[in-house]
């Protein structure tokens, strides 16, 4: 079997991308890292992938607003073929700087029907605004996957039983505008009812409506989160691995999880969400 | 300032200059696809009018020339959207409409809260210029000046009122090097030997020969048998070069004692040590202090920018993987700030978010730190930020060759920064902020992210990097980076190559400006072509300034460096002139032991009940949790923080760890631990410390911190960073000459060598009054350890209801600087004086802990330090209960001078009960002792009296909680 290729889409002040590389590596795809000047120059390119990343980051310093010059960039000159392998069914990934790039972009929520045939960016409706607390915060959450979501990125998280779940199900976040908006509460109550809410804060870090940590289109193959998935490959990067007793120290961790269960879905074709 | 708000709102602004004015369409296109985020936020074109319930509004701009990195943005990204020609002119500014203040009172309130006249501009409306300043291009006329045939009094006023800050010995020798050389010397040539003899840059104080002459008696110094040291028939101390006597002799001495790991010392930017088979790690720290104190935002950032600069440029390229930082400033309550300071609670502020947006958009984790508190830092804050890189074994060393061509990257060269390592040297008055406003900087980390990845890939995509050696543009600009990396080449500079933010500079201010985000590079011609492609790729701007060669005229064996401006040469220097000509005079340094111990905070009502101590303690500044700052920094950016610097049980997440520990070889299970020692209070002369004490507990309490992690004590480099007042002061030379021989002494009993270090020397501000405040002689120790195998660290925070507490190491009854002294006086059975570090026991009981912890016999082990005993292991409670898992101690009976004294060489261990037996085999010949045991209670119970865990934590997380 082919290993399957992720693209990483870096730019300047990209800098969560060698974490991000090393998580679609140890899910089992080969990484590679392709700044976004040379996509634009050569947007074939990313015909070839099996997957594709958006990394955190500081692109182009967040200045203006966090991911909007890179998002501005990716609609304006990129947006065709990303619909075309969103439309192919291509595993894809934005954490923090990545999510609020995806959600500008409007990768995400994506079309309610599934279909992405629009030939020009289709509207935003949801947003990531400036934390209600006013400020940047690096703190580990916890987080809940949703059940009923067919997002194939949290799916192995459902799975973690109770007990462990509470220890262990935890992620990194690290933002200063992490507080997910939608544009109307028909928006939400759409992506709800489509499963599109996939991931939840226990402890909501930022004033997120609803809690809400990540979402993803309607077929589950895309999703963008504002925790740091790719921070948490090992235990030893568990916020009090310290205390955990060796039994659970050990196995896959979730961040880990995320990437292998989006490389094996690279590797199946998409089920119609049609 | 008693003026009310009621309501604000903020707008961002931004101007945009094009040729031709923007269609509808064209406004449109940028309001929505790049201005304005259309779920969230509503854009006009045009100022809007005052909204009605605003009774004052104000807009805050750039200053003409200041660094503003999101109007550079916006450039760039309105060309691209549009499809421009060229990319148009932008400004941005940040408007407020205030509810509640008369309009004359938003003037001052914006200069209070929201602006720094320093860089920025208040208007009254909104600001609408009809076109932005524009300057002419430089005529390149470079100044005489005379020096030949002046009189001493006319030298030093020359010295004064160009700012170049040098002695009059320094000057004197300038006036006879011309004077021989039969012209006098140029404006550039003057300004590049004041940048590269300025003590910022080439530490002549710590370099110099020093007379010292102390009181004899106690003296805890051994004079006797010291490297470069004399001790005459009178008593007094020769010190030939104070630097290389002590911290450079204790580093030499170690190496030739089988310290085989370290492999860069005190020659290069950061210095170097073996980290595995295949990867070094470097480490500097700096200061920025004076920057910090008339701006604090730009000063902080700009300090960590040139920090990270110094790692990677060290010898062929390093990545930096974790900052550090640690402040100085005077307590947050402040209420008498003389004028000419900012409040120490805006100096705070604002230092944390300049560290913050720097090294949160480098994607570099801050994850270590510190926070003191004097009222003496109020006009001179403290600004150390450090910096931690990876490199590949073999790119250690880098080295220039003779017709490799000088190639700068990064950042484009501005009038910002001039003067900054004059300034940085000078001592600051009330009137800097008018005087030095040009030495301020704002920085651009994207620019220096976007350097180090065109750098990272020139180091590595080839077989051998693109260059020869690379340094970094820091204080004087190309003037010292040329200079430095030419000192055994010579080289010709062509300065008008130079890519300028605007026009209008003179060569002068091309050579010297400190703009921030530049390199140096010497790169071979025939790799120019692949250095010049990668940086196109990454956007970076490459220019070939010129040749490391003698110029003509020059031989290699005194090689000049010659300056031109459009072919015509503005300036020549001799290498050896520059970097050897600078006299080194003998400094005068005496020592009084003080004889009046701190009789601050006796209270005549005698001591407090322990507990109310303890929540006193815990409030206390120093001690309080640093929270609100840890978690504004990304300390986990990368991936590989196995210890974070606040960890313990979810949802809190607030144990203060004692040091952290990254991975710099992704995947690997070697780990770096990372910590610093501060023990200000122990040297501080006005009450009655020792500064010999403070380097030694500095040193002490830097290793127990990393040995309490996990790290190996044999494989421990640190760093030093003295900030002194003004050492032309022969007692303020004596204390840092105290100082200096502490670092010996320290590194060599505990076999710590030092890889780096840096002074600044100049730590004193004068009032509009007259009058003149030092800051305390301060030392901050900074440590890197190895830690062999990461998933054996331990942590503080308390773990398992039932195990033992147990005092390791020979505790203290001294109070002299501690914290608890400083509130209550000193407690009964205790002594005033400062506590002394005993370098026979210390080093052997870190080794005894390390010893434990590597067996797996500990599981939380926490230094005794500020606040002494009981503080560490509330701090201990704190970290590890949670209100659904309460850990509580019950302590046996202490003394007040038992839980607070701040022993040196102290440890608290948690150990299971079943470990008991193996610990006391361990420490056999170490002392220490049961205090006590952990219970499930979520209460701390000693002597009868109990608090809860919660209130303590409540105590310890409010003071700055901001």
């Amino acid at each position: 079997m082919n290993t399957p290729r992720a693209l990483v889409i870096r730019t300047a002040g990209t800098n969560c991308d060698a974490e991000m590389c090393r998580a679609f590596e140890i899910g089992g795809a080969r990484a590679e890292l392709v700044h976004v000047d040379r996509l634009i120059a050569e947007p074939r390119r990313i015909e070839a992938f099996d997957l594709i990343g958006f990394p955190g980051g500081f692109s182009y310093g967040d200045d203006i607003a966090s991911g909007r010059i890179l998002a501005m960039k990716l609609r304006d000159r990129l947006w065709e073929p990303l619909r075309a392998a969103a439309a192919r069914g291509v595993p894809m990934i934005g954490a923090c700087n990545g999510f609020q790039v995806m959600v500008q972009v409007g990768l995400l929520p994506g079309p309610d029907d599934g279909r992405w045939d629009e030939s020009a960016g289709p509207e935003r409706s949801v947003a990531l605004a400036h934390n209600a607390g006013g400020r940047f915060v690096d703190r580990w959450v916890g987080v809940r996957a949703n059940v009923d979501s067919p997002c194939v990125w949290t799916k192995p998280l459902v799975g973690i039983p109770a007990e462990r779940a509470r220890e262990t199900l935890v992620l990194p976040i690290a933002h200063g505008e992490g507080r997910f908006v939608a544009a109307s509460e028909v928006v939400l109550i759409g992506m709800r009812e489509r499963g599109q809410v996939a991931l939840t804060y226990i402890d909501n870090p930022n004033g997120s409506t609803d809690d809400i940590a990540g979402i993803c289109d309607v077929t589950g193959r895309i999703f963008g989160l504002m925790p740091h998935p790719e921070r948490y490959l090992e235990w030893t990067l568990h916020p009090f691995w310290t205390r955990l007793a060796p039994t659970s120290r050990g196995g896959e961790t979730p961040g880990a999880m995320m990437f292998r269960a989006a490389v094996e879905a690279s590797r199946m074709s998409p089920v119609s969400a049609r | 300032m008693g003026i009310a708000v009621s309501r604000a709102e903020a707008a961002q602004v931004y101007l945009i200059q094009t040729r031709e004015a923007l269609t509808d369409a064209q406004l449109t296109q940028v309001r929505g696809e790049l201005l304005a985020n259309p779920v969230t936020e509503i854009s006009t074109v045009g100022a809007a009018p005052r909204s009605a319930r605003a009774t004052a509004m104000i807009e805050v701009h750039p200053l003409p020339g200041v660094m503003d990195p999101v109007a550079e943005s916006v450039r760039l990204a309105v060309q691209e959207l549009l499809r421009l020609p060229e990319a148009p002119e932008v400004s941005t500014g940040w408007r407020y409409d205030l509810e509640g203040p008369k309009p004359s009172e938003a003037g001052p309130l914006a200069e209070r809260l929201l602006a720094n006249p320093v860089i920025q501009r208040i208007h009254a409306e909104p600001y609408h210029p009809a076109a932005f300043p524009t300057a002419e291009a430089h005529g390149g006329e470079v100044r005489g000046v005379r020096l030949i045939g002046l009189d001493d009094p006319a030298l030093e006023r020359l010295s004064r009122e160009a700012h170049l800050f040098l002695s009059l010995d320094e000057m004197q020798t300038l006036r006879s090097h011309y004077t021989s050389i039969g012209r006098d010397p140029r404006e550039i040539e003057m300004e590049t030997l004041a940048q590269t003899w300025s003590e910022h840059c080439v530490h002549k104080t710590l370099k110099s020969r020093v007379l010292y002459r102390g009181e004899s008696g106690n003296d805890p110094i051994r004079w006797q048998g010291r490297p470069g040291h004399d001790v005459q028939a009178d008593g007094s101390v020769v010190i030939d070069n104070l630097l290389k006597s002590t911290v450079a002799a204790a580093t030499h001495r170690l190496i030739a004692d089988g310290v085989d790991w370290t492999l860069s010392v005190f020659v290069d930017n950061a210095g170097v040590i073996a980290f595995d088979e295949k990867h070094a790690v470097n480490i500097k720290v700096e200061t920025h202090n004076h920057p910090s104190a008339i701006e604090p935002y730009g000063g902080a950032a700009t300090g960590v920018g040139g920090c990270i600069r110094d790692v990677i440029a060290t010898g062929l390229g390093a990545r930096p993987i974790a900052n550090t930082d640690v402040f100085c400033v005077a307590p947050p309550d402040t209420t008498d700030v003389p004028t000419g300071c900012l409040h120490p609670r805006r100096i705070l502020t604002q230092v944390v978010a300049g560290v913050r947006d720097y090294g949160n958009r480098m994607g570099i984790p801050t994850v270590a730190g510190a926070v003191a508190f004097d009222e003496r830092y109020i006009g001179n804050p403290l600004v150390y930020c450090g910096c931690i890189g990876v490199m590949p074994r073999d790119r250690v060393h880098g080295r220039v060759q003779p017709g490799d061509l000088i190639v700068a990257l990064g950042g484009r060269t501005g009038r910002d920064g001039i003067h900054g390592a004059t300034f940085s040297s000078a001592e600051l008055e009330h009137s800097a902020a008018d005087e030095f406003s040009h030495a301020v900087q704002i920085g651009n980390a994207i620019t220096e992210k976007q350097t180090l990845d065109a750098i990272m890939r020139a180091r590595d995509e080839q077989a051998k990097p693109l260059y020869t050696a690379l340094t970094d543009c820091g204080a004087g600009g190309f003037s010292s980076a040329i200079g430095e990396l030419g000192k055994d080449t010579g080289a010709t500079v062509h300065l008008e190559h130079a890519p300028l933010k605007y026009a209008g500079l003179s060569p002068t201010e091309i050579w010297i400006s400190e703009a921030q985000e530049r390199f140096i590079l010497s790169v071979p011609e025939r790799n120019l072509a692949a250095l010049r492609a990668i940086c196109n790729e990454e956007s970076v701007e490459l220019a070939v300034l010129g040749t490391f060669a003698p110029p003509e005229g020059s031989t290699i064996d005194n090689p000049d460096l010659r300056l031109l401006f459009h072919g015509r040469e503005v300036g020549r220097l001799s290498m050896h002139l520059l970097h050897e000509g600078i006299p080194t005079p003998r400094r005068d340094a005496t020592w009084t032991a003080s004889g009046a111990p701190d009789s601050r905070g006796a209270s005549p009502s005698g001591a407090p009940a322990m507990l109310h101590a303890l929540a006193s303690l815990l409030s206390h500044p120093d001690i309080a949790s640093k929270h609100w700052i840890i978690r504004q920094y990304d300390h986990e950016v990368k991936g590989g923080t196995a210890i974070k610097p606040l960890g313990g049980p979810l949802p809190h997440a607030r144990a203060p760890m004692d040091a952290a520990v990254i991975t710099p070889v992704p995947g690997s299970r070697r780990g770096l631990a990372v910590s610093c020692g501060l023990q200000t209070g122990i040297g501080d002369p006005a009450i009655g410390g020792d500064p010999y004490l403070m380097a030694l507990a500095a040193i002490d309490e830097c290793v127990r911190n990393l040995v309490c992690i996990g790290a190996d004590p044999e494989r421990i480099a640190i760093l030093d960073n003295f900030c002194w007042p003004s050492c032309r002061k022969p007692e303020n030379l004596g204390s840092l000459v105290r100082a200096a021989e502490g670092c010996y002494d320290g590194a060599m009993a505990y076999r710590t060598p030092f890889v780096s270090g840096k002074d600044s020397l100049n730590n004193q501000f004068t009032t509009q009054d007259g009058r003149t405040i030092e800051i305390p002689p301060t030392l901050l120790i900074t440590g890197i350890g190895i830690v062999h195998d990461i998933s054996r660290c331990v942590t503080m925070d308390a773990k398992r209801p039932g195990s033992v507490l147990v005092l390791v190491g020979q505790p203290s009854t001294e109070f002299g600087g501690s914290r608890y002294q400083q509130l209550f006086g000193v407690p009964d059975k205790a002594s005033s004086s400062v506590p002394r570090t005993d370098l026979l026991s210390g080093p052997g009981t870190a080794a005894a802990v390390a010893r434990l912890i590597s067996g797996g016999a500990v599981l939380a082990a926490h230094d005794v330090s500020d606040g002494g005993t009981l503080t560490s292991v509330a701090e201990m409670l704190i970290g590890g209960s949670t209100v659904e898992s309460p850990i509580g101690a019950d302590l046996h009976p202490m003394t007040a001078a038992d839980a607070f004294a701040e022993s040196p060489s102290c440890y608290i261990l948690e150990v299971a009960e079943a470990a008991m037996p193996s610990l006391q085999s361990s420490l056999a010949g170490t002392p220490y002792r049961v205090i006590g045991r952990l219970n499930a209670t979520g209460g701390l119970r000693i002597g009868g009296e109990t608090i809860g865990v919660e209130s303590l934590a409540a105590a310890w997380l409010r003071p700055l909680d901001w």
